[in-house]
């Protein structure tokens, strides 16, 4: 029998109050990441992906309504529990987050070791020795020479802030990181690097990753398993291999074909259209609109339908019996 | 829109032409006692033929938008030489660089920043039209519903009356496109188009320079940190590393045969999707690029090439040596 998964996401919906009415932007989510599994949350923006990583860990701007649906992290439901004890048993305790330009959010008046250390302090209860002496040990991990521990974050390069953030968030041993775009504002080289840490740590650690992407490329260098999003919903889960080589999603199809590649002589493909306001999404498919595949089916929502294991599309086409006429 | 024909270029003489420019930023001063220099741009030799595009790609920090802001006169050069139809930059003035700028259509990366939040469409294409002496009203109008249809934003009447804050960052950047264009330049400055944008987006606003370029027979200068969307956009890529051009080729021989170990090592850094890629590291050379304020004496690369050569690459600044057709590379492996 499988492992039971490490995190079950079901049905997880969230939504924000604003000017112009409710914007649903996860819609139904569903998800499931294994220990040592890196799982990339894969949308162009807008889609809700950072909003899922927002409603996961409870870090929700005040127009947010309460997220629903369920969460279990080892087979426990955690949205349900009260702040104080989510605060205390899950956030940075067994799910860390890296938000998004983290790195431009490190306190400048404070050097950077004490900052990678304070989530001991506060999570674990360390003493502010044993606290310095592990941040010591999670610099050497991500690649900072030791000695960068007494500097402050404006005397480090974009590159080596990063690494602090992701050394904050593993500081604390979580079972899970979640890492928002951890790699968009940096250089080429730099971002190699990093990937190359993260590919390291969870190769040594045995961390689970749920990585936010927009970046298709940047997405298969960690890619256990992606999940694709569209206007607040999971359009395909699958497998890297699966996802990379055979997508089922006429979605997940026309964007791996819209990707500018380095060695590919035919030219990509733009994907006509824009993706619906989640102020009022269609009643039908999502992605029926642009998508050249549609028929008559398509004016009815979709369910996630299994195509395998663990590999689920949301797409008429892929329904036994319900398929094209 | 036709472009104007070329006027002072010679013919057989590229466009846009630079020798040993330079941009360098003074640092503070205390008194009469200065503390040094950015060199931004520190000797770019390069050329650009009328209906070619170019692309110029470096990291941030290299310099690249330095270079974009000194080919626009927005910046002056602080030494070498910049030449527009035969004409150089650092001396053009009042009269003669407004017809310049004219002459360049400039692409910004930001376009909800490139657009005045108070102006609708309209009114931001109209501006450089009143500017430069387009009369009278009607022509102006005609001049905006083309503009408008050739990237993609017919009918005119559609969008002429919106704000920037009521389209689309892909729509956004059709209108910084149209603005660039009214003046029916001659060359096209886009610096990091697409960076702010979609990935699905990307590509039709890639395609969209592109096409304009080709027919209209424009020259353009696009500027990125992104070898992969270089091929099917350019027909050569410039790279450049502190301040300076380390390699140009044709896109083609630039992506399938590098000969700087810093476009080599560009190159390696990236890859296309492919499930494989979780699997395995990627070589990055170490440490960072270095400080426009205190380059590295020798080759600019050399405290991070693998096959950096003690007493020379340390010491001697390698010229651009011919490598192939167009195809040139500032290493000394290539001596």
């Amino acid at each position: 029998m499988a492992a039971a998964p490490l995190l079950e996401i079901d049905d997880l919906r969230l939504a924000y109050a604003t000017e112009r009415g409710t914007v649903r932007a996860v819609d139904g989510v569903g998800l499931t990441l294994r220990r040592n599994e890196a799982v990339v949350i894969l949308g162009e923006s807008g889609c809700g992906k950072s909003s899922l990583a927002k409603a996961l860990l409870r870090t929700l701007p005040r127009n947010a309504y309460a997220p629903e649906g369920r969460v279990r992290l080892d087979g426990a439901e955690v949205l349900g529990l009260p702040e104080e004890r989510f605060r205390r048993q899950v956030r940075w305790v067994r799910i860390a987050l890296v938000m998004q330009a983290a790195m431009n959010a490190l306190n400048p008046v404070v050097r950077v070791g004490e900052q990678v250390a304070e989530p001991l302090r506060i999570h674990r209860g360390c003493s502010r020795r044993q606290a310095a002496a592990r941040a010591a040990e999670a610099f050497a991990e991500v690649g900072i020479p030791g000695d960068f521990l007494q500097r402050y974050p404006h005397e480090l390069s974009g590159g080596m802030r990063q690494r602090a953030v992701l050394a904050m968030a593993l500081v604390t041993e979580p079972d899970i990181v979640v890492l928002d775009e951890p790699t968009s504002a940096l250089d080429v080289l730099t971002q190699a690097a990093i990937m190359n840490v993260l590919k390291r740590i969870k190769r040594d650690r045995g961390v689970s990753f749920v990585l936010i992407t927009h970046d298709v490329a940047t997405s298969s260098e960690i890619a256990d398993r992606v999940a694709l999003m569209y206007a607040g919903q999971v359009v395909e889960e699958a497998s890297a291999e699966a996802f990379f080589t055979a997508p089922a999603h006429p979605y997940s199809q026309m964007l791996m074909a819209s990707v500018p590649r380095l060695h590919q002589p035919e030219p990509p493909q733009p994907i006509p259209g824009r993706p619906p306001s989640l102020l009022e999404p269609p009643a039908g498919c999502r992605f029926a609109e642009r998508c050249p595949q549609r028929f008559d089916r398509c004016s009815e929502p979709p369910p996630a339908l299994p195509l395998g294991e663990r590999h689920r599309v949301r797409c008429w086409l892929h329904a036994t019996g319900g398929g094209r006429p | 829109m036709s472009p104007r024909p070329a006027q002072a270029a010679a013919p057989g003489e590229p466009l846009l032409a630079a020798r040993d420019l330079q941009t360098h930023f003074e640092l503070r001063r205390w008194g009469f006692l200065r503390t040094g220099s950015v060199r931004a741009v520190d000797g770019v030799d390069l050329t650009l033929d009328a209906g070619e595009a170019a692309a110029v790609v470096g990291e941030s920090g290299c310099g690249k938008s330095s270079l974009a802001r000194t080919l626009l006169g927005l910046h002056r050069p602080t030494g070498g030489e910049a030449r527009f139809e035969g004409q150089p930059l650092a001396r053009l003035r009042g009269a003669a660089l407004k017809a310049y700028r004219a002459r360049v259509g400039y692409v910004q990366q930001d376009p909800y920043g490139a657009l005045p939040p108070f102006m609708d469409v309209r009114r931001a294409l109209e501006e450089p039209l009143i500017v430069h002496g387009v009369a009278p009203r009607a022509e102006r109008e005609r001049r905006i519903e083309a503009a408008l249809e050739e990237v993609g934003l017919a009918p005119a009447g559609e969008v002429w009356g919106k704000y920037p804050h009521q389209l689309s960052g892909g729509q956004q950047q059709r209108v910084v496109i149209a603005r660039a264009l009214i003046l029916r330049p001659r060359m096209i400055l886009a610096d990091e188009p697409v960076s702010m944008l979609d990935a699905s987006v990307r590509v039709e606003i890639l395609e969209l320079l592109r096409r304009i370029q080709r027919e209209h027979r424009l020259a353009l200068l696009y500027i990125t940190h992104d070898l992969s969307t270089v091929r099917h956009y350019t027909d050569r890529v410039l790279v450049m590393y502190g301040g300076r051009i380390v390699e140009q080729a044709p896109v083609e021989a630039l992506l399938e045969r590098p000969q700087h170990p810093y476009a080599e090592a560009l190159l390696a850094a990236l890859a296309d999707p492919d499930p494989a890629n979780a699997r395995r590291e990627r070589p990055v050379p170490g440490g960072e690029p270095p400080s426009l304020a205190a380059p590295p004496p020798g080759c600019r690369f050399h405290p991070r090439c693998p096959y950096a050569m003690a007493g020379t690459c340390d010491v001697y600044d390698p010229p651009a040596l011919g490598v192939g057709e167009g195809h040139t590379a500032a290493c000394w492996l290539r001596a």
